[in-house]
């Protein structure tokens, strides 16, 4: 049977059915119903919910249970995601997994407490110092939270590196009906990485990301952009939604995609060829899909919920081969359909 | 439903769908020339909320009543001191009250003032709405929000929808643990909604059904 879940709501429960069974948190609008969530069921099934001090405790809690070779999650919304930058940093200088969740809201500073996608920079370019990535998943229904939430575990613990599901306001507060997975237990891959008890059967793990070694530094940096690479070229998700014969292609992930999609929907109805190409991974970006739309389309038009972040990974993925247009609110205010719509009429 | 000065509160887990049943008892209302105010009283969570449909509230003539920042995205609960109007109102008053326990705090405060009035307290609930889904849960729930608010519920609504994808049967096959739950809270059904849009043409509907427009709406739907 469905249910009628709360995005935050879902989130936390599909951490739960992709057994995670360790939250670390902190409390911030708009995503404290996440923590709230788990708070209740964790302590039902014999699992961890913490309240840290502070995102940061919360994040390097994170990292010690991950380094322990369990499944752990931290979330928060922009201001605590970007205290939790070291962290991350660190986990992904130690090649470790983990789930974090930002639900965004806007920015700069403390910003506001409406939706807001202005830390797609920070989430695909700069979640903290040192050369890496991360893994981004942008969610667009409540439904498509729960399937992404068990794929970031999967391809966190695949790529040991850390993933986050790059959510925004409006969807973590938003209901919709979603399918739960069946419950069970989940077989969850084996670590032998992980610093959780030699028992004097092997020598023991370490973890760490502190190399003073520069060759050595370097050679393990080099090895994880290796994998990237494998990433670049295996994990590209997108939705493309009346793409094959659009003349402008709009570019939308997350809240504003359904938006977008509204607005789609009304430009065909006045017989113009718009299409939506709708990013689900945000790192690995899908440049195959951009490029081959490319090869047809006469222009790109990104529509985001900020002052214009994903459209320079547009005009990377497509390499300028086309005019890339661009349309944004910010400050938590979200497009309507008519304005997206009037965007469309002008280019096309 | 002729509720003339009475205090109706509308109260239960937190989307259950407080705020959509609250702005069609309303409205219904002030399609029936009365002069009508609504309480926006969730001074818990900034999304979703009556305040935010002001404007559709303006159009039909309903007073609101909103948290002193409401909508300006400062995250205060303050209430406004004009809320203790309605203690005078001789016209009805629909007070949306926030989820849950922590959400039917702010009516706690008011409970001098709702001790010397007739009132009603609608308990909302949602058979398909994670966490509350069976009476068992849905009876605690209202023990909570109960303490909560000093307060007693007088009567069950049974608004159980899966939001776009409610369809007839749906709704019915909630009705029994609607029943349920109602007696397992010792208070009376009222009734159950639907919403116009899962409405069959020509279906019969059992009594008891109370049709609702959906208000409470993504802003990218049409």
């Amino acid at each position: 049977m469905k249910v009628l879940m709360k995005g935050n709501e879902a989130l936390a429960q599909a951490a739960i059915s992709a057994g995670c069974r360790h939250f670390f948190g902190y409390p911030i609008t708009p995503q404290t119903e996440l923590a709230a969530y788990m708070s209740k069921q964790m302590p039902k099934i014999g699992g961890t919910y913490l309240q840290a001090e502070s995102e940061i405790a919360a994040i390097n809690m994170v990292l010690g249970a991950s380094a322990a070779g369990i499944r752990a999650m931290t979330s928060s919304s922009s201001p605590g995601i970007s205290l939790k930058g070291e962290g991350i940093s660190y986990m992904a200088g130690s090649d470790l997994p983990a789930v974090i969740i930002n639900v965004q809201r806007g920015g700069p500073g403390l910003g506001g407490i409406q939706p807001s996608q202005a830390d797609y920079w920070q989430a695909t370019k700069a979640l903290g110092h040192g050369d890496f990535q991360i893994l981004v998943f942008a969610p667009s229904t409540v439904q498509e939270m729960v399937d992404l939430v068990s794929k970031a575990f999967d391809k966190a613990d695949e790529y040991r590196m850390p993933a986050m599901i790059l959510a925004d306001g409006m969807l973590g507060q938003m209901m919709e009906p979603v399918s739960l997975p069946e419950e069970g237990e989940k077989k969850l891959p084996e670590k032998p990485w992980a610093a959780s008890g030699h028992q004097g059967k092997r020598t023991h793990n370490i973890i760490n990301s502190l190399y003073l070694t520069p060759d050595k530094l370097e050679a393990l940096v080099r090895e994880r952009y290796a994998r990237y690479e494998t990433v670049k070229e295996k994990e590209q998700l997108c939705e493309e939604y009346l793409t094959d014969d659009a003349d402008l292609i709009l570019v939308a992930y997350g809240a504003s995609s359904r938006v977008v999609r509204s607005a789609v929907n009304k430009a065909r109805e006045k017989g113009l060829k718009a299409g939506l190409i709708r990013p689900i991974t945000l790192w690995p970006f899908p440049v195959n899909a951009l490029q081959k739309a490319a090869s047809h389309a006469k222009a790109m038009l990104a529509v985001e919920m900020s002052m214009g972040q994903m459209v320079d990974d547009v005009r990377l993925a497509i390499n300028c081969k086309l005019p890339v247009h661009f349309y944004g609110r910010t400050g938590g205010m979200i497009p309507t359909p008519a304005q997206v719509l009037e965007q469309i009429e002008k280019l096309i | 439903m002729g509720n003339r000065g009475k205090l109706t509160v509308i109260c239960g887990h937190y989307g259950c769908g407080k705020t959509n049943l609250t702005l069609n008892l309303a409205l219904n209302k002030a399609k029936e020339g009365r002069q009508v105010t609504v309480v926006d009283l969730d001074i818990v969570n900034p999304y979703f909320r009556s305040s935010e449909y002001r404007e559709l509230l303006k159009r039909y003539g309903v007073r609101l009543i909103a948290p002193v920042f409401a909508g300006t995205t400062l995250d205060t609960p303050t209430l406004p001191p004009e809320i203790y109007s309605i203690f005078e109102s001789e016209d009805p008053v629909f007070l949306d009250a926030g989820g849950d326990d922590a959400g039917a705090v702010a009516l706690g405060g008011l409970f001098e003032q709702f001790s010397q009035r007739e009132y009603e307290m609608l308990y909302v609930i949602n058979r398909y709405r994670i966490l509350s889904q069976t009476p068992g849960e849905n009876a605690q729930l209202l023990r909570e929000i109960e303490a909560a608010s000093r307060l007693r519920a007088t009567g069950v609504v049974n608004n159980s929808h899966l939001g776009v994808e409610t369809t007839l049967s749906t709704v019915l096959s909630a009705l029994p643990f609607a029943e349920e739950t109602a007696k397992l809270c010792m208070l009376p059904l009222c009734y159950s909604t639907i919403p116009n849009f899962a409405i069959e043409e020509g279906a019969a509907l059992p009594k008891g059904l109370l049709p609702v427009e959906r208000y409470v709406k993504f802003s990218w739907e049409d």
